[in-house]
């Protein structure tokens, strides 16, 4: 039993309907990891590279040195890191946010060259134009360079929404209930390993397909050559 | 048939989805002949070519080279559509100079032209380098051959590619509009190069050319082509001088004086 | 502190192992399915895609559990090295026959042409004309799923194979050390990465020689 179903062993198809009502609670679980390690991100990522892009070499040199380690090193031990070490600093947190963190630190890694990327791309040649038509830095930023930055930079982090997605079930050695560590556990008291981890690796395709759908109808909608302001 | 025919489109049709490019097209060549093709931008010249070299397929009618049809097979007294294995049994009379040049970037000038003579015809290294070494004698570039393509200049790339058809020892020579793509000063050594081909060597020739003097100069024989047909055919003083058609007379007129 | 850095070195050997064969065998399996996706044979491509797709589109972990834990149910029993190996290499073969397949396409259909024209076969075509020249555009990306690769084989500690990450924890369960122990652990992932990023470098260099000397 576990979050109050029974599983029904009687045959395979009962044993499969009867935990997917559990397959489908880590479900949630894993959604909620994914969109809040994705929001955590998203916000770093966009810290970093601001500092990254600071002038100052004191900022930018650490932040890049930061987010290549970031990068470079496991989420599994980013994560036993955070879960283990925080506490001795007096910082407790619970396992599902430990392990949302993360995902975020080490997605924010990848967000941070996106947002970088997706602004050098356009900034060349059209700071020049702009500095040529005497705009302000500030509306050169806001009103030239974002608006066509952000049609780039959005499908981009969508895909990135997608790999947490896919490393979700990595915080299960947390102890955080989500698809795969409900599917072991499942295994583990029934010796049933093969119908509730290949549900597993079902209901994750469909995820993906359903995420990859999302993020490319998103791409297709928005506008090429930027945003247009009112 | 007649035996010195090499190359004949019987009534050919070719389609890119609705647009007919090819539209009924009668074309012969005589073996030895030099043919130059002429007319308007999207008329076809670059399709027959390349129908030629079987890099399009035809919709209707059926092109034969030597005797044998191309984009067919004869099984029975049918006619099927080409294995594979035929195509590149006919292939084999042919070689084909692109506009583009279209060399391999990766491969030193001796490779290109070494390569397929030694993976498709078998020849052993050496002699593949022996007779690549005489092309580029031919072509002027015996210096060069140990330079990647990138580091040669637009007309340079193109007489290897011209030494690098020629290798494979092909009876029919196809050019497409060999000299386009280069700066005006060197159009004239890759010119000489074909010129050099065209009075030396028993090939067929079939060359698509914006340059009508040069045409005049080379050529049997002019087609112009217009809307995927041949509208009028001839010796080239009389195509140049007194073209009978008034679609070549405007061509004509427009391609050689182009401020008028 | 330094009396566990041995214990840690051993892990970080077998986390080179397992990185190595894994790329290796990955790398064979972009070239395989990468190559299988665009081939015109129906049954070749639709296994290629599949595989691609179902590798990418669900989880390392679930993989890596599937082959461990539910495989040897229908008979076939893996040691934990060759199971993770199995898991590592299939997952990043996915990911890199994408890029394969990506950069085989991206090289200009007139190099297609001219190969027919000079009478290749479309095999020969493809290996002496194609892959060379799509090889350089691969490398980088390939450098990326290299260190994705190195970083994933710490996953294979959950199904007990003893690498870094594994000893990592098993120190940590005997000494309470958990910062030194987490803060040397993820130093040694950095400076593998780092020395891994470095050889892609190299390989690239010698592998984009000819584009290198371009340029008119
Ligand atoms: N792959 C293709 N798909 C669709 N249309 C094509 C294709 N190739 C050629 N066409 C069309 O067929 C027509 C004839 O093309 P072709 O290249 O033979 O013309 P051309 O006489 O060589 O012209 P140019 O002097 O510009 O080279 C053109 O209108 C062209 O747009
Ligand atoms: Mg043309």
């Amino acid at each position: 039993m576990l979050f109050g179903y029974h599983w029904d062993l009687t045959s395979n198809w009962t044993f499969a309907l009867s935990i997917l009502p559990i397959l489908l609670h880590g479900m949630l679980v894993t959604i909620e990891a994914t969109l809040l390690g994705f929001f955590i991100a998203a916000v770093l990522g966009l810290v970093f590279a601001v500092l990254r892009g600071s002038p100052t070499r004191l900022i930018s040199y650490p932040v890049a040195f930061i987010v290549e380690f970031f990068r470079d090193t496991p989420l599994l031990v980013q994560l036993y890191f955070l879960y283990f070490v925080l506490p001795n600093y007096g910082i407790l947190l619970p396992a599902f946010m430990t392990g949302a963190v993360a995902l975020g630190i080490q997605y924010s890694a990848y967000t941070s060259e996106v947002y970088r990327a997706g602004i050098e791309a356009v900034s060349r040649g059209q700071t020049e134009a702009s500095r040529a038509l005497n705009l302000s830095r500030a509306d050169t930023f806001t009103r030239i360079i974002l608006p066509q930055a952000v049609p780039r930079i959005i499908p981009a982090l969508g895909n990135y929404l997608i790999s947490i997605m896919k490393d979700v079930p990595v915080l299960s050695v947390v102890t955080v209930l989500e698809m795969l560590n409900v599917a072991k556990i499942i295994g583990d008291r029934t010796f049933q390993y093969l119908i509730p981890l290949t549900m597993v690796g079902g209901l994750y395709l469909l995820l993906t397909l359903f995420a990859s759908f999302l993020v490319r109808a998103l791409d297709t909608r928005l506008p090429k050559r930027g945003i247009p302001l009112k | 048939m007649s035996d010195d025919t090499l190359v004949h489109f019987d009534k050919v049709t070719k389609r890119f989805g609705d647009f007919e490019v090819l539209k009924n097209l009668d074309f012969k060549v005589k073996r030895g002949e030099k043919v130059t093709i002429i007319g308007p931008s999207g008329s076809g010249k670059s399709t027959v070519l390349r129908v030629l070299m079987t890099l399009e397929p035809i919709n209707e009618g059926v092109v034969y080279l030597d005797g044998d049809p191309l984009w067919h097979e004869k099984r029975g007294h049918e006619l099927v559509p080409a294995s594979e294995a035929h195509l590149r049994q006919m292939r084999k009379k042919l070689g084909m100079v692109f506009q583009q040049f279209n060399l391999f970037p990766h491969m030193t000038v001796m490779r290109n032209l070494t390569e397929a003579p030694v993976r498709v015809l078998g020849l052993s290294r050496k002699e593949a380098q022996e007779r690549a070494r005489e092309l580029l004698d031919m072509v002027g570039l015996s210096d060069q051959a140990d330079k990647f393509p990138p580091q040669l200049s637009g007309g340079q790339q193109q007489r290897v590619g011209i030494a690098r058809a020629l290798a494979m020892r092909p009876q029919v020579m196809l050019f497409d509009e060999p000299t386009s793509a280069l700066d005006p000063e060197l159009v004239g050594d890759v010119l000489k190069v074909i010129h050099r081909l065209a009075e030396e060597h028993d090939l067929t020739m079939l060359l698509v050319t914006h340059e009508m003097d040069f045409a005049r100069r080379i050529s049997d024989r002019v087609c112009f082509f217009d809307q995927g047909a041949i509208r009028e055919e001839g010796p080239p003083d009389q195509i140049f001088t007194e073209p009978k058609n008034q679609r070549t007379q405007e061509f004509l007129h427009a391609v050689l004086h182009p401020e008028a | 502190m330094l009396d566990m850095l041995p214990t840690l070195l051993g892990g970080a050997w077998v986390t080179v192992e397992l990185t190595f064969w894994s790329t290796l065998i990955g790398a064979l399996c972009s070239f395989a399915f990468g190559i299988g996706r665009l081939s015109g044979n129906p049954v070749v491509k639709s296994v290629s895609v599949a595989y691609i797709e179902v590798f990418r589109g669900t989880s390392l972990l679930v993989q890596m559990f599937w082959i461990f834990f539910a495989l040897p149910l229908m008979g076939v029993s893996l040691s934990p090295m060759t199971a993770g190996i199995a898991a590592l290499s299939l997952n990043i073969g996915a990911y890199g026959a994408e890029v394969v397949r990506g950069a085989i396409q991206a090289v200009p259909k007139s190099q297609y042409e001219a190969s027919r024209a000079l009478n290749f076969t479309s095999w020969q075509a493809l290996w002496y004309v194609a892959l060379p020249q799509a090889l350089p555009e691969m490398l980088p990306p390939f450098g990326n799923l290299a260190v994705q690769n190195l970083k994933d084989t710490a996953l294979v500690s959950l199904i007990t194979l003893s690498d870094l990450a594994f000893r990592a924890e098993s120190l940590r369960n005997l000494t309470q050390k958990s910062t030194e122990i987490y803060g040397m652990t993820l130093l040694i992932y950095f400076a593998l990465a780092l020395v891994l990023t470095a050889v892609m470098k190299v390989l690239e260099k010698r592998i984009g020689r000819w584009k290198a000397g371009g340029g008119r």
